[in-house]
């Protein structure tokens, strides 16, 4: 039986690499719902699942698949679902209520071309404002885009010690492209991974408040079946996770839900930076796009722009700070990403008139091309 | 309650949250009954009671949830069995009972409903089925009875309901039976051996709700229950396609399906993992 960790160099796709890192992670509940381009994560985990102790579930549909991980959760076990755009609108009322009862788990997005069925087995970044705002109500959310196979093994990992952290869902918002890209991959020894649990309450099971932050705003979770005898509820609750329906317990509740987020920004925020500190064009870019985005940066360097890339790993919450900073001190931004300008808003807000911005988008079916990026730098140049 | 009067003590005390009691259902609603028909039954049985869970979705009946002094969740509208799913297949230790109302269970629930039977997932699901959705005012269900008066079915309803009993049936659940919140004493014991029990069980509850459906219906709720004894029969072992629900002629009450077939954690045992299984890594 192969282990949890299968530690060596493999030439794999990026689905197999994120099934590859939850287990890695301690994933051991996996429920989900066929559909391209995510389909390949269900089946690698369908196989490996049962092998090291754990459990997959092909569920009716994406709404119980997210429901039933969320189950999974609060009876203890790291639980992940993955899908694409159809399905992951269907996941968006479960979502709300991991968010709103604190569950860890995380859920992989490998994106394709929308509205509706749109096209299922080509590329695009069209969800990133759906993981942003998708479920209803107000929230924080934490979403990791990675560039690559190996980068989506190693941020899987990443999504599960955040999401346990912070008690909170997590997403990958990935892409076909990556998703269906076979790269090499290196999986470290076990010793050399680092998991995380999520915080585990403490002192008399009877006096427990299920919901009573801990020092970084989180509170301690109480699992199924511990003799805590707990009320987990998506009703606005108070610290003993009772409903309370009144204004100022949604204020308390609310407060806490998103503080959790935006007082620890610099633990959940990771960004890459390339060639930017002379840079006089920024390009934002994350996925896919953001490779695309690197060899734009080389080349346009040889053609006399300075160009930089400013790649989000961490797409939401969204690097502010580190927007608005280059926004201060470069001649453009330029935000590169498979849809008509979505996280370009958000490069629009936190450049605040500072700084002209430029979208390199398309519609979604394929990927950005660096021509296509070194086109707009030469015009962003050129005015 | 009146306040300042010391509460006495009741039997099923430890069972609930008292701190939140008075409840939400109106006088002569069901599911106080079903519910502590629902209590009772877990307390005779001995089960483990830290290992005891109750899930809930949303309504009138989704609140049980929320005053069961248990390990307990209130989840999304129609989730429950879903929610409950993952749970079980967790911590296979845990006995998980799914306690909701018909419209959650099976307008909104039906898919995972006929989903967790055919999978003989080792769920006791209990149903109070009152015929309308009482939370949001009385509002047409999928257990309506045709030409009942409901705030969206103002001049009568043109659809048919669903027979509970035969659906459950029909999708593999292994424990069906059907009682009413008169029969208390059939309504507990079912529940208590529906908890004992490995596989999918199913338990319908007809419920009065006077406040919405009785109101519409020229039903009092002392008329509700007086159908419930004139015009029920009880025929253990029936045939859950002959369990009829016609509230003018005659409701056929039971236990109408008691086999065993293996759960969906016995065959992915056997069939997925043939190897001894491992320890469950627990995320704490």
């Amino acid at each position: 039986m192969k282990p949890a960790v299968l530690t060596g160099e493999h030439f794999i796709t990026g689905d197999v690499a994120c099934a590859e890192g939850a287990l890695a992670a301690g994933c051991r509940f996996f429920a989900g719902y066929p559909i391209t381009p995510a389909t390949e994560i269900a089946e690698h985990m369908a196989s490996r699942l049962p092998g090291v102790g754990g459990t997959f579930i092909q569920m009716e549909d994406e709404i119980a698949a997210m429901a039933a991980i969320l189950g999974a959760s609060c009876a203890g076990v790291k639980s992940m679902t993955a899908t694409s755009g159809p399905g992951f609108s269907l996941m968006m009322e479960n979502l709300g209520l991991g968010i709103c009862t604190e569950t860890p788990c995380v859920l992989v997005n490998v994106q394709r071309a929308g509205p509706s069925t749109g096209l299922p087995t080509l590329g695009a970044q069209g969800d990133m404002m759906q993981a942003r705002w998708g479920s209803h109500g107000h929230y924080e959310i934490i979403s990791l885009s990675p560039a690559s196979p190996q980068e989506l093994f190693y941020q899987t990992i990443t999504a599960f010690n955040l999401s346990e952290r912070y008690r909170t869902p997590v997403l990958i918002m990935t892409d076909e492209v990556i998703g269906h890209l076979s790269e090499r991959v290196i999986i470290p020894g076990e010793s050399s991974i680092k998991t995380q649990s999520r915080p585990a309450p403490r002192g008399r099971k009877d006096r427990f408040k299920p919901f009573q932050p801990g020092p970084n705003g989180v509170p301690p979770m109480a699992i199924a079946g511990d003799g805590y005898r707990i009320h987990v509820t998506g009703l606005t609750h108070d610290e003993k996770g009772y409903p309370v329906m009144t204004t100022e317990a949604q204020v308390d509740m609310m407060d806490r839900l998103t503080s959790k987020i935006r007082r620890n920004l610099k633990d959940i925020v990771i960004t890459e930076r390339y060639r930017l500190d002379d840079a006089e064009f920024a390009i934002i870019s994350y996925g896919v796009s953001a490779r695309s985005s690197l060899a734009a940066v080389d080349e346009a360097r040889e053609i006399g722009i300075k160009a930089g890339l400013l790649r989000l790993v961490t797409v939401w919450p969204f690097p502010e700070e580190q927007v608005r900073k280059l926004a201060e001190r470069v001649k453009g931004l330029v935000t590169v990403e498979i849809n008509l300008g979505q996280v370009h808003l958000e490069v629009e807000r936190c450049s605040g008139g500072r700084a002209p911005v430029y979208l390199v988008g398309h519609a979604g079916g394929t990927v950005i091309s660096p021509e296509h990026i070194i086109e707009t730098l030469k015009q962003a140049k050129g005015r | 309650m009146e306040k300042g009067k010391p509460r006495l003590e009741h039997p099923i005390d430890g069972l609930l949250r008292t701190d939140r009691i008075p409840h939400i259902w109106c006088p002569g609603c069901g599911i106080g009954t079903a519910f502590s028909s629902c209590l009772v039954a877990i307390q005779a049985g001995g089960t483990d009671l830290s290992k005891t869970v109750m899930v809930s979705g949303i309504g009138c009946s989704g609140r049980a949830a929320g005053y069961i002094k248990l390990d307990s969740y209130h989840t999304t509208h129609g989730r429950a069995i879903p929610f409950a799913t993952g749970m079980k297949l967790a911590n296979p230790d845990l006995n998980v009972i799914v306690f909701s109302g018909d419209g959650d269970l099976f307008a909104i629930g039906g898919n995972h409903f006929i989903h967790a039977a055919r999978r003989n997932m080792d769920l006791t699901v209990v149903c109070v089925n009152n015929l309308n959705y009482g939370m949001t005012g009385g509002q047409a269900a999928a257990t309506t009875p045709t030409m009942a008066k409901t705030t969206t079915t103002p001049m009568g309803n043109p659809e048919s309901p669903f027979n509970l009993p035969l659906m459950a049936y029909a999708s593999g659940a292994t424990y069906v039976a059907r009682w009413t919140i008169l029969h208390t004493r059939d309504l507990t014991k079912a529940i208590e051996e529906a908890l004992s029990r490995r596989g999918f069980s199913f338990i319908e509850v007809l419920a009065p709700c006077p406040t919405s459906y009785g109101r519409r219906n020229k039903e009092k709720p002392l008329d509700t229950l007086k159908i419930y004894q004139e015009r029920t029969i009880t025929k253990n072992g029936a045939h859950p396609a002959e369990a009829t629900l016609d509230y003018q002629r005659s409701i056929t009450l039971g236990k109408f399906v008691d086999h065993e077939r293996p759960t969906f954690a016995e065959m992915y045992d056997k069939i997925c993992r043939p190897q001894a299984p491992q320890d469950r890594k627990k995320a704490v």
